[in-house]
């Protein structure tokens, strides 16, 4: 029973949509590249470029609203690199993705020992601060999870809905989603496929790079080795979980961060019972479970991952 | 070219169908001099031609003529090497579609270019609004649609996903769309080739509304009967160049097919033959239900040296399956097969093409060839084991090289190289190398499955040379086909399949074409 009035406690929810917000930004950054026709695997090095970024702007005396957009330019940087690679030269996307990660997880920390030789405990800086929501953040529970958060986290939540009106009622939305279906629809439609496609990916490597500053700017205050851990995998496949789609995303990396949230939970209550392994492995099982049950019946962008060569035959 | 000196004036030339529009004799689309090469082979060499307001020009040519690439210049797919085109008597710029589009060009590619996950409407309206605006106006953009389905007969529902549309649907969206942005000038690629004869009719009448309102329209074809039924003029393109002009009026179906081919087109005659000995027995053969067509029950045939069997029917009643027998593919749940006399066991298609079964499959580019390896390595691909191509486990590109030289010398193939990518080839010159590679050994057996399927009269006559030469040595061949008439020119008997089961064989002449019909149908009762 114990196990189960944790989903009822306030403390635990803050905490889901805590750890929700960096999937969000890094979901929605994968979905747009993807609908566009490219997968973006550098998503992983592209977040951990946004997480040192975002926090040393900041450390260097900068403002935590300008640590955001330097991150964001940043990653948009790494987005470009991609680009260039994997839409006008059509390289492989997966070996180009690969490569950005390890090219900018390495130079970011390569930059940091650079910049901060002498540290042996990462420096902290003052991070965003929880804003609540006059009226709404005193609703029980829901309120105070929802609207006592930081202003990063409501920017995830408006990204959603940003995105989601921009793929579905916008004309540059039905450019994006026809260069992921069939690119020639949209070159015969006198739109450029190399501009649509590099400009998606370069959006959403900004929206990657920002998900990792949440990291070191919100979530916690300082940058350290291996702090985007995995996330950018897991927004990979968020996206999948979401058929392509911002709002199911959004549900796709709650329940994800729920998870997350409810197994440190169960680790404190199991605590000595079980390993504590098993418990950090449960959120990767359900998705791998959730992947398998939703994923069969997903429809990929069809173009997707197909390099487009104009006036080829 | 002297496009004025062959074309009749309006007023004094034969009346047509469409002629009676155009009435100014205003140029709206000039080409001059356009030549385009891809490596070693010239597309398109130095066309011109002028097209007037209001006129339907048939553009008429084999597979790989090069009137597709022509149109994919006009319409900035393509860079032209030499050459200029002028729009409305302003030069358009090359290379752009949206040049192109503003210029009031539209074009419905063969191959659509619709995105799946999206609307009509959604597909529409890509690309006719700024990108940064904030909104797309659904409800103007859909009340245009429907007013221009009305006015064009063009029914299709704006909020239909374009997945779920026909073929026939998908082709009004693509007209839809050049119509949408004001296109006076409209390019249609080969457009009957996915239609049924109902759909064809829809759209020779929306070419007739379209032209009254004075829209010009270059019509791609190969169908002799579709350019006299819908054009003013016909331009002939033979091996990229333009090989004649004339008003469609005053000209014929035989003449426009000698300009095509370059020589008059005369059937093969087919020479009695004594038919020899049986060569493969099928007897009472049953298959499972793998794969979409009929499945087979109890089927025998035999085919003899020097004859050709000739299987009629309708598709999908087993034909496929039938194929899939004698080629190995499939497997039998009764009866047996006997290849010169002895049963076979083991049955598979290494097992098939080592007993001298030659095959021309179905489907050249799903099965019969793989479109991103080399002509040579595809030539190879049924013999690249045997030490003519392999020593010691290690392919003699050498010989694999020549081999394929020797088949696009032997089997008249237009390709630029041995080393070029299959795919890069038109249906024709595929279906030739397929020919070669498959006759080359100078199989006992040969099973031609639709081996003239979707290919231009020049081509059909040749698949067929080939198969009575082949004949004529000795071979015994099945021939699969879906058109009665072919089956009626080459065959020596005739059988035909119907849901799985097949007649009794008639010989050439013995029974009529409404008999057959009537087999083909399922009436089978007096089949001997």
């Amino acid at each position: 029973m114990e196990a189960l009035d944790i989903l009822v406690t306030t403390s635990f929810w803050v905490a889901a949509i805590r750890i929700a917000s960096p999937l969000i930004f890094a979901t929605l950054g994968e979905l747009i590249c993807e609908r566009a026709g490219v997968l973006n695997l550098g998503i992983e090095g592209i977040m951990t470029v946004g997480a040192f970024a975002g926090w040393f702007t900041v450390y260097s005396g900068g403002d935590l609203w300008t640590g955001v957009f330097v991150a964001a330019f940043a990653g948009a940087a790494f987005g470009l690199l991609h680009a260039t690679l994997t839409v006008p030269l059509g390289l492989s996307q997966h070996v180009v993705g690969i490569g950005i990660t390890l090219l900018a997880t390495s130079l970011t920390y390569f930059t940091y020992r650079l910049a901060l030789p002498q540290v042996t405990s990462p420096p902290k800086i003052e991070p965003f601060q929880p804003l609540p929501i006059p009226g709404l953040s005193q609703i029980p529970v829901i309120g105070e999870a929802m609207f006592s958060q930081t202003p990063l986290t409501y920017l995830a939540f408006v990204s959603v809905a940003v995105v989601a009106w921009v793929l579905y009622r916008t004309p540059l939305g039905l450019a994006v989603r026809a260069a992921g279906e069939n690119p020639s629809a949209v070159e015969a439609q006198g739109i450029s496929v190399t501009a649509v496609r590099m400009g998606a990916v370069m959006a959403g490597s900004a929206l990657m790079a920002i998900g990792g500053a949440f990291l070191t700017m919100s979530a916690f205050n300082s940058f350290f080795f291996q702090m985007v851990n995995g996330r950018g995998w897991i927004a990979i496949a968020l996206v999948v979980f979401g058929s392509w789609r911002p709002g199911k995303a959004l549900i796709g990396a709650i329940l994800f961060a729920a998870f997350d949230a409810y197994q440190i939970r169960l680790q404190q209550l199991a605590g000595g019972v079980l390993p504590y392994q098993v418990f950090l492995m449960l959120p990767y099982v359900l998705s791998i479970l959730a992947l398998v049950l939703v994923a069969r019946r997903a429809t990929y962008p069809k173009a997707l991952m197909i390099p487009y060569q104009k006036g080829e035959r | 070219m002297g496009a004025g000196a062959v074309f009749a004036g309006p007023a004094g030339g034969p009346l047509h169908l469409f002629t009676k529009s155009c009435m100014t004799r205003e140029a709206v689309l000039r080409l001059s001099g356009i030549t385009k090469r891809f490596g070693p082979l010239v597309a398109n060499d130095a066309i011109s031609f002028e097209l007037m307001r209001g006129e339907v020009i048939a553009l008429l040519g084999e597979n790989g003529a090069g009137k597709t690439t022509l149109m994919n210049i006009l319409f900035g797919h393509y860079v032209a090497d030499e050459g200029a085109v002028e729009a409305f008597g302003a030069p358009l710029h090359p290379g752009d579609p949206k040049a192109a589009l503003a210029a009031g060009i539209g074009m419905v590619h063969q191959h659509f270019t619709l995105a799946d996950n999206m609307t009509v409407l959604e597909n529409i309206a890509l690309g006719t609004a700024p990108l940064w605006r904030p909104r797309l106006d659904r409800g103007a953009a859909r009340a245009r649609i429907r007013a221009l389905s009305a006015d064009f007969g063009l029914s299709v529902e704006p909020d239909a996903t374009v997945a779920a549309l026909t073929v026939g649907e998908r082709q009004r969206v693509e007209i839809l769309k050049a119509l949408y942005r004001d296109a006076r000038i409209l390019i249609l690629d080969e457009p009957t080739a996915v239609l049924t004869p109902g759909e064809t009719e829809a759209l020779f009448r929306t070419l007739k509304l379209l032209v009254a309102k004075g829209l010009s329209i270059i019509f791609i074809s190969h169908k002799l009967a579709e350019v006299m039924a819908v054009s003013d003029r016909v331009l002939v393109l033979r091996a990229g160049r333009l090989a004649g002009e004339r008003v469609t009026a005053s000209t014929g179906r035989a003449e426009l097919a000698a300009l095509m081919v370059g020589q008059e087109v005369v059937s093969p005659p087919v020479p009695a033959m004594r038919s020899g000995t049986p060569l493969l027995v099928l007897s009472e053969v049953s298959t499972g239900g793998r794969g979409t067509g009929a499945r087979l029950n109890r089927v025998s045939l035999t085919l003899r040296a020097g004859e050709i069997t000739g299987l009629a029917g309708v598709s999908g009643n087993g034909q496929s399956a039938l194929a899939g027998v004698i080629a190995g593919t499939e497997t039998l749940t009764t009866g047996e097969i006997e290849i010169g006399g002895t049963v076979v066991s083991a049955w598979s298609p290494r097992e098939a093409l080592r007993r001298g079964i030659g095959r021309i499959p179905e489907d050249r580019h799903a099965v019969g060839t793989i479109g991103d390896m080399s002509v040579a390595e595809n030539v190879i691909s049924e013999q690249y084991r045997t030490a003519r191509f392999a020593r010691h486990g290690l392919l003699d590109w050498a010989a694999a090289r020549a081999f394929a030289e020797e088949i696009i010398r032997d089997y008249d193939v237009k390709c630029p190289s041995p080393d070029s990518r299959i795919r890069l080839l038109s249906g024709g010159n595929m279906q030739k190398l397929i020919l070669g590679r498959a006759l080359d050994p100078k199989p006992r057996i040969i099973l031609a499955n639709q081996p003239t399927r979707g290919l231009d009269v020049g081509a059909v006559s040749y698949v067929h040379r080939r198969l009575l030469e082949a004949r004529e040595r000795g071979a015994a061949i099945l021939l699969i086909s879906e058109d009665l008439e072919e089956i009626l020119a080459l065959s020596d008997r005739i059988v035909v399949m119907s849901r799985g089961r097949l007649s009794g064989a008639s010989a050439r002449g013995e029974r009529t074409i409404a008999e057959l019909g009537e087999l083909m149908a399922g009436h089978q009762g007096e089949a001997a």
